[in-house]
């Protein structure tokens, strides 16, 4: 059962991911990311990630795709235009970009050898109440840190926004 | 009842990693882009809570927690500057905005 789930979404968010690149309307990329990320979630629940598979849905499908799918129809986006890109990267792109893959399978695979199995139920510790123990006691500083991040991140989109208006 | 094996999900973040990889480094319109940055960021979540579960413990929820928040407020901003881009030189595709490099 762990196997056939892992597979299904597995596939889902490969396929999904796929199609963001090939896609060449930003709003059916746009579209495929949040299929990306509805598949994350169900892995994170595997994996038994409660708390981060309802942040998952909540934050990264919710709210930062909103604001793209929001931007794209703003800006009126078009299908983009492809145009002569240099010849190093039409030769070596590809075969560039699968190396790449291949290195970092080939060190998952070596440098992980005999890594457990992956059960449903098998890790406990993920609920909003033991994440909440975690970035309230230990990972107090970074907590704090990343809140002040957000509040400049939202005064300079402000900014940035209200400069657009003028 | 077979589980399924640890380094499956870090095969599968690999793979969704160099997607965002040839999605940024392919695609010419800055929207796409940055979606293709989101969908990097995905995949090193997955690995961060696949290894989280491997070791038992909650360390690896926080990290994929807080990039969580990073990549929303960089959305943010970088949606705010995508507008302001638009803005000035009307167009979305990387290849007319450089001219720093010329």
């Amino acid at each position: 059962m762990d196997v056939i789930l892992f597979l299904i979404f597995a596939a889902i968010a490969v396929v999904c991911g796929l199609n963001v690149v090939i896609q060449s309307h930003p709003i059916s990329s746009a579209i495929s990311l949040i299929g990306v990320m509805g598949a994350l979630a169900v892995l994170y629940l595997l994996l038994g990630a409660e708390f981060l598979a309802a942040a998952q849905v909540i934050v990264y499908a919710g709210a930062v795709m909103v604001l793209f799918v929001f931007v794209i129809m703003l800006l009126n986006a078009g299908a983009e235009i492809r145009h002569g890109r240099s010849l190093i990267a039409q030769v070596l792109g590809i075969p560039l970009l699968f190396t790449f893959l291949g290195l970092m399978l080939y060190f998952v695979q070596h440098m992980l050898p005999g890594t457990p199995d992956v059960h449903f139920g098998g890790f406990k510790h993920g609920t909003a109440l033991d994440v909440g123990r975690a970035l309230f006691t230990q990972y107090l500083l970074p907590f704090e840190v990343v809140s002040v991040l957000i509040l400049i991140a939202i005064l300079g989109a402000v900014v940035l926004a209200q400069k657009e208006m003028e | 009842m077979p589980g399924v094996p640890l380094s499956w999900y870090l095969i599968l973040s690999a793979v969704l990693f160099s997607l965002g990889v040839a999605g940024f480094l392919l695609r010419r319109n800055v929207i796409t882009v940055f979606m293709s940055i989101e969908l990097m960021l995905n995949g090193v979540n997955l690995s961060f809570i696949a290894f989280s579960y491997q070791w038992k413990q909650v360390n690896g929820h926080i990290f994929s927690f807080f990039v969580m928040v990073v990549a929303a407020a960089e959305a943010a901003v970088g949606l705010a500057i995508i507008l302001t881009v638009f803005k000035n030189r009307s167009t979305l595709n990387i290849d007319e905005v450089s001219s720093l490099k010329d």
